[in-house]
């Protein structure tokens, strides 16, 4: 199921230098030397972080004989990004809702206290 | 973003970071906190704002003494329902909720939840708290709820990319 991918997806997330590499290339394919310039890193080090990556399918690298790119998979983290919408979107709306019927309270309250005229705010 | 309403969304912030059982949700609503607690202390007025919109909610059972049990199911248009149910362990008026909480289409499965309720002035910062038995569990949870597919969940992955950046950098 969906949940074993994503458990692999937040562990390979679960690094900046990863999400970097991530961010790097959702702006477009780059070679492995390429990935290795910003983060000071050596070419193993980040051949280290790319395989986590290919496991988890977030990444994949081109076969052409020295230019391997690397490519952004999209499908899992669209996978992690819809996981963590759909709670969201509950609890957004949720919360809406919410800041509505408080609003509507609010006014009730503010109705029966000014019917009342000028009293204290003690409320029970 | 507003949507078509006066009033802007409470703003809400999710942490959800990789590994962890737990998820934990900010939000500060433009309400003392007395209200607050009594919106998700009473039932009358629980069943007007838990759950998305398109459900209709029904209140089974509600008895938000500490010790008393809750009961609440959700109803779609295709007459599906999803049932909610738990223990409130504690209940401190107007500072603090902590229940348990399982969905019963996965029964076994019990998360911990505890709201917490900080006035802020006239606002109210309410931090809700979810730990769940397992990682899998956690992401097990939303992942079973998420059939109805989003196109516009291509715009959030950058936004989950930076959130996770946010929650685990510079540590």
């Amino acid at each position: 199921m969906a949940t074993d991918h994503l458990s692999t997806t937040f562990a390979a997330l679960a690094d900046p230098t990863r999400r970097a590499i991530l961010a790097r290339l959702s702006q477009g394919e780059a070679s492995v030397t390429e990935l290795a310039k910003p983060f000071d890193l050596s070419l193993p080090g980040v051949s280290k972080h790319l395989k986590v990556l290919q496991r988890a399918g977030l990444i994949t690298q081109g076969r052409s004989a020295q230019w391997r790119p690397c490519r952004l998979e999209v499908g899992r983290l669209k996978e992690a990004s819809e996981w963590v919408g759909e709670y969201q979107r509950f609890w957004d709306e949720s919360f809406q809702r919410l800041d509505e019927v408080l609003q509507d309270l609010i006014k009730e309250e503010k109705k029966k206290n000014d019917g009342k005229g000028s009293q204290d705010n003690a409320q029970d | 973003m507003t949507e078509k309403g006066v009033r802007t969304m409470p703003k809400t912030e999710y942490v959800i970071e990789p590994g962890k059982q737990e998820i934990v949700t900010t939000t500060v609503l433009d309400a003392p906190r007395e209200l607050v607690f009594k919106a998700y202390t009473d039932p009358k007025l629980f069943a007007q704002w838990w759950g998305p919109r398109r459900y209709e909610i029904k209140i089974d059972k509600f008895d938000s003494r500490a010790g008393g049990e809750w009961r609440v199911i959700h109803k779609g248009d295709d007459g599906a329902e999803y049932a909610f149910r738990g223990v409130n362990h504690d209940v401190v008026a107007p500072e603090r909720i902590c229940a348990t909480f399982e969905f019963e289409g996965v029964p076994g499965h019990v998360a911990l939840q505890t709201a917490t309720f900080e006035p802020i002035g006239n606002k109210t910062k309410l931090v809700a708290q979810i730990v769940f038995q397992s990682v899998m569990d956690r992401d097990g949870m939303v992942a079973s709820g998420m059939e109805e597919g989003s196109d516009e969940s291509m715009e959030r992955l950058a936004e989950l990319l930076e959130k996770l950046s946010k929650d685990k950098s510079g540590r």
